[in-house]
């Protein structure tokens, strides 16, 4: 018999990836944001989230991606995680996938630096390939991998 | 069993901190019964329940100093101040052992023996010659052997061995009076809830027999109450909960195992304490329903013989006085006590009594449910709710009021929310409200043993008890006003003799106020002792290097007597040493200012010093201003606010600049100004005010400074949120918040905000400019210059913006390295040149205390040039007349009518400390 995991999926530049449901509060449209001067740019800013204040970091500039095209509102993806509540932007959203276990591999050795180390594993679909973050690693934001803080600074 | 040590242990705690200020309201009135009783009867109830507990160290501790006080309330012996400081000394011994039960489950490996061989002596009427183990400062001054040798030594000297019992006191029908209502009430509510849980105890032990904790914890429970009403004089209840308390140890012990008749027996028996209650409640008296069967059939059952049928408590048809009762047996739960209870009386059994329910139906309504204990964090959590449910609101009321000719049932509608948020909102704020007596409890008791320490005397006195305040600024109150009353009393109050001298009252009074202001609370302590003699503050600080005697000549009495607060200044080797250890007055101020309050002091020499502590209701909703910069809005706290300032058009003519910083005159003094936008990283390279419309005055730590922002939006009640992980970096932000329109607006954070400006770090430079009245205009055909001494008559200057800043060393920090004289400086090792001797017009001669030296800076070096006066920064056209061949000086002008060289700082530098330049060539623009 085979495991099935379910996983929401959104689409970050040209990345499709995945976070597992359980982990994902809810998903929102584009929210107004207030920018944080003097805050690392991959926070994009706090959203009130029913009474609750949220960071958004963007995760096109986390991923070290392109800059996201202007008129393109993000979308939410709201995780919770050991620091709280936290809100990934995203380009779109995609459907919640039921994947097979054995679908899974870990990331290959040759994937990008930052990418390699946010990046949990690789699920193997018919059409394309899923990516499954870490969202504890990706809204860490000082933790980056020796080799890309090179590139980074 | 964790719960109920738990349980003990908060008890224990609240009632010692009453027992403290009721054994020094003893003192004040020896003959007060009420008061002693009360203290019996806490420390009782300690003892009872900790030998339950087992902890038996505490059990025999608080067991010797019950014999005392039981001989105290019945009169045998007279309180006086050495039994005071002994009973307090034994109740410092009890917080102790249970602060160690609290923090490892033992009871600490202090040994007491010392303090109870003390009690007993003191007991049986001998005087405590030793000291005793006291923590306190008392040790000192434990007064001399007590002045009334205690009567009936004899009487009770046969009967030493700490295993006694107290001798309990039964009153036949007890008179209650007013006060001893308080304490019967209490034990009603107690007893009540207590009853509640054993009857479910008592259900769940049916369905499992063996569970030796629900067992304890009934136990415990009739124990106390058996315990409370023996003192209290409920002797029916007594001998009634006696005969249950011994069937209950026989099953702990496993020596009886519970069944139906034994769970119905004990039901009954609650049932019966119930209605003994309810009577007490209703008319203070037992009622005159006869126990008499219910006490044998309970008997029996723990002599192991059977019953047939468990009767209900029966009437009484004549007034029974109940007897006289033997003092229970021992307060150590009697492993299988066997014996017949003392005062068991068989009559005959007669049925069950109809009136029972309704009795017990109206006790119930009373005093028990007027009071529930609520865990703070449930406080906390609503308190947070409620205040999303104000913000809620505002964006509702908002909604309304622009849209408000539409519907005219949702404007009602909203109103009405508004009216009931805003009354929720001052409930659920009052839920966590205090009376600040809470706090000031224990005061008497720090000033009676401080004074006794100190041979002083010392009367308290406190106005506006009641006033409330949130339960952490009262926590967090407490350490800093403790710590003032100790100051006032020991420094603040003189000694009997020093006031009669001056022609005061032989005793100090120290008075407490507190009540309302303004939306903040504030806290007087008042003393009427020697004041504070600003001579001798100076003094002192100008000895421990806090200030110099040139800044203590310009200081005036006031700025001399807050000395007291700069850190550093501590008053340790003054008088005694009861205060001035650990913290300091720095502290204080310090721990006070964390909650948003402030500290203010008056003194008058020889008259008294009276201390104003302001603080605020409540830490989580804060009133701010709201400002706007960059298009985003941030919140001011107000508490750091001082005033508002708008500029008018032409806002260059009052922004002047000193070297690329801009300032303001307000009202003659300098602002030093941040500009927002530039703080924030907002503006692209320009640093012009144009923009700027308002300066906004702040305060942080007693130093001002304009926030330049772009517009004022509002002031706005906000609540406090923390900034996630992400943005912990960001020091310029204390927080953020939702504003009445759904968006988020970031708190900022003063302190922070003025550091990373560099606004606090620059005291010096602000007293220098304060002192030369620094006039700068920016002018392209004129040069600014920085004039100064050199040498008796040498007038040199320096182009002004050369000069990074201007800084005073004090001549015991210069320290050698190699050759040169060197300084620390912002944590780095900067050279020092004499100008005196590099331009030898002659030596830098008089010793000052304080140097004055022009800090220049170039490629992260910096270097000092000491100067012997700063005289003045001029604006002038000025024509050097070049020519001058001597090393170092550019040339020579003439500055105000005096000749005045020019100094070329590199040559200068170059010249006296070789290799300054070595690694670098920079370019010096210059003229």
């Amino acid at each position: 018999m085979e495991v099935e995991k379910q996983f929401c999926t959104f689409y970050v530049d040209d990345l499709f990836m995945g976070v597992e449901v359980s982990k994902v509060q809810e998903v929102l449209r584009y929210q107004e944001m207030t920018s944080v001067p003097l805050s690392s740019d991959i926070v994009s800013g706090l959203i009130n989230l029913r009474g609750q204040i949220v960071t958004a970091i963007d995760l096109r500039k986390r991923l070290e991606l392109n800059e996201r095209p202007d008129g393109q509102l993000p979308m939410n993806v709201v995780v919770r995680t050991n620091e709280g509540v936290v809100s990934m932007l995203v380009d779109s959203i995609g459907d919640v996938l039921e994947v097979p276990d054995n679908a899974f591999e870990t990331p290959p050795e040759t994937i990008d630096g930052i990418t390699r180390h946010l990046v949990l594993g690789v699920y193997k679909l018919a059409d394309s390939l899923l990516l499954i973050l870490d969202t504890e690693k990706t809204v860490n934001i000082e933790s980056v991998p020796d080799e890309a803080k090179v590139k980074h600074t | 069993m964790d719960d109920v040590i738990n349980e003990f242990l908060v008890e224990s705690f609240e009632n010692l901190d009453q027992l403290d200020q009721d054994l020094v309201d003893l003192e004040q009135d020896p003959s007060n019964t009420e008061l002693l009783s009360n203290v019996f009867r806490i420390i009782h109830t300690i003892k009872g329940t900790c030998g339950f507990l087992g902890f038996s160290k505490l059990e025999s501790l608080a067991h010797v100093g019950e014999n005392l006080l039981s001989r105290l309330r019945d009169g045998e012996l007279k309180l006086d101040p050495e039994k005071t400081s002994a009973v307090l000394a034994m109740f410092d011994g009890v917080r102790r052992i249970l602060s160690c039960i609290e923090a490892d489950q033992s009871e600490g490996d202090e040994d007491f023996s010392e303090l109870k061989d003390k009690l007993s002596r003191l007991t049986k009427g001998e005087s405590g010659i030793e000291d005793f183990g006291s923590p306190a400062e008392a040790t000192e001054a434990a007064p001399a052997p007590a002045e009334e040798p205690a009567p009936a030594t004899e009487a009770k000297a046969e009967d030493p061995q700490p295993e006694a019992p107290a001798p309990a006191v039964v009153h036949e029908d007890p008179e209650i009076s007013e006060e001893m209502e308080a304490v019967v009430n209490e034990f009603l509510v107690e007893s009540y809830e207590n009853l509640d849980q054993i009857d479910r105890d008592l259900v769940d032990l049916e369905q499992n027999p063996s569970d030796k904790e629900l067992l304890s914890s009934i136990f415990r429970i009739i124990h106390t109450i058996k315990g409370t009403c023996g003192f209290l004089g409920f002797s029916k209840l007594e001998s009634l909960t006696h005969v249950g308390e011994n069937l209950l140890s026989r099953l702990r012990e496993g020596e009886l195992v519970l069944n139906p008749t034994i769970a119905s027996a004990l039901l009954k028996m609650v049932d019966a304490v119930r209605q003994i209650l309810g009577s007490i409640e209703t008319d203070q008296n037992q009622g005159n329903v006869d126990y008499g069967d219910l006490i044998e059939v309970l008997s029996k059952l723990t002599k192991g013989e059977s019953v047939d049928e468990v009767p209900g408590a029966s009437p009484a048809f004549e007034e029974n006085p109940p007897e006289k009762i033997e003092p229970a047996a021992s307060e150590v739960p009697a492993p299988a006590s066997s014996d017949a209870p003392a005062a068991a009386k068989t009559d005959a059994p007669e049925q069950s009594s109809e009136k029972k329910p309704e009795r017990r139906q109206e006790a119930r309504s009373g005093v028990s449910e007027t009071s529930i204990r609520v865990d703070v964090g449930l406080l906390d959590k609503l308190m947070n709710l409620v205040g999303e449910l104000v913000l809620a609101r505002n964006q509702i009321l908002q909604h309304s009021s622009k849209n408000d000719d539409k519907d005219s049932a949702f404007v009602a509608s909203s109103q009405h929310l508004n009216l009931i948020t805003t009354e929720l909102q001052e409930g659920v704020m009052k839920t966590r409200m205090q009376p600040i007596g809470n706090v000031w409890s224990k005061f008497p008791r720090v000033v009676r043993d401080l004074a006794v320490a100190c041979k002083k005397k010392v009367r308290i006195d406190m106005e506006g008890k009641e006033t409330e305040l949130d339960k952490t600024i009262i926590e967090a109150i407490k350490d800093p006003l403790t710590h003032i009353i100790r100051n006032s009393v020991d420094h603040g109050i003189e000694s009997p003799q020093d006031r009669i001298a001056n022609g005061k009252d032989e005793e100090g009074s120290l008075l407490l106020r507190a009540f309302h202001e303004g939306g903040q609370v504030i806290i007087e302590i008042v003393d009427d002792g020697g004041g504070i003699d600003p001579e001798k503050v100076k003094k002192k600080a100008i000895e421990k290097h806090v200030i110099t005697s040139e800044q203590a000549s310009r200081m005036g009495e006031r700025e001399l007597i807050n000395l007291i607060f700069a850190p550093g200044f501590s008053t340790a080797a003054a008088i005694t040493n009861v205060s001035g250890r650990g913290v300091g007055m720095d502290v204080v101020k310090t721990n006070i200012e964390k909650i948003g309050g402030s500290v203010d002091i008056h003194s008058k020499f020889k008259k008294g010093t009276t201390l104003k502590v302001k603080i605020p209701l409540t830490l989580a909703i804060i009133p701010a201003l709201v400002v706007t910069c960059g298009g985003d809005r941030y919140a001011i706290p107000q508490v750091n606010l001082l005033e508002l300032v708008r500029l008018d058009q032409q806002a260059n003519r009052d922004v002047e600049m000193i070297h690329g910083t801009p300032v303001y005159r307000l009202r003659g003094n300098l602002l030093p100004l941040v500009n927002l936008n530039k703080e924030l990283g907002m503006t692209q390279g320009s640093e012009e005010l144009d923009e700027a419309k308002i300066i906004v005055v702040l305060q942080v730590n007693d130093r001002h400074f304009g926030l330049v922002v772009e517009g004022i939006a509002d002031t706005e009640e906000i609540v406090v949120k923390p900034l996630s992980q992400q943005l912990k970096g960001a020091n310029a932000f204390a927080g953020a918040t939702i504003m009445g329109d759904g968006k988020v607006a970031l708190i900022l954070d003063v302190l922070g905000l003025a550091q990373s400006s560099r606004v606090l770090s620059e005291v010096a430079e602000r007293a220098l400019s304060e002192k030369t009245t620094v006039e700068t205009k920016k002018s392209a055909s004129t040069q600014n210059l920085l004039v100064f001494a050199v040498g008796q008559k040498g007038r040199m200057a320096i182009i002004l913006d050369m000069v990074g800043r201007l800084e005073e060393f004090k001549t015991a920090e210069v320290e050698k390295s190699g050759a040169l004289d060197v300084v620390q400086y912002r944590g780095e090792i900067m050279p020092l040149i004499y100008l005196s001797q590099v331009f030898a017009t002659d030596t830098y001669g008089e010793e000052k205390e304080i140097m004055q030296a022009v800090v220049y800076s170039e490629n992260g070096r910096s270097v000092g040039l000491v100067v012997d006066q700063i005289i003045d920064i001029v604006e002038e056209e000025v024509s050097i007349q070049k020519g001058s061949d001597r090393p170092g000086v550019l040339g020579t002008a003439v500055i105000k009518q005096r000749v005045t060289d020019l100094v070329d700082v590199r040559e200068v530098i170059q010249s006296t400390i070789m290799g300054y330049y070595d690694s670098e060539t920079p370019a010096l623009q210059e003229g």
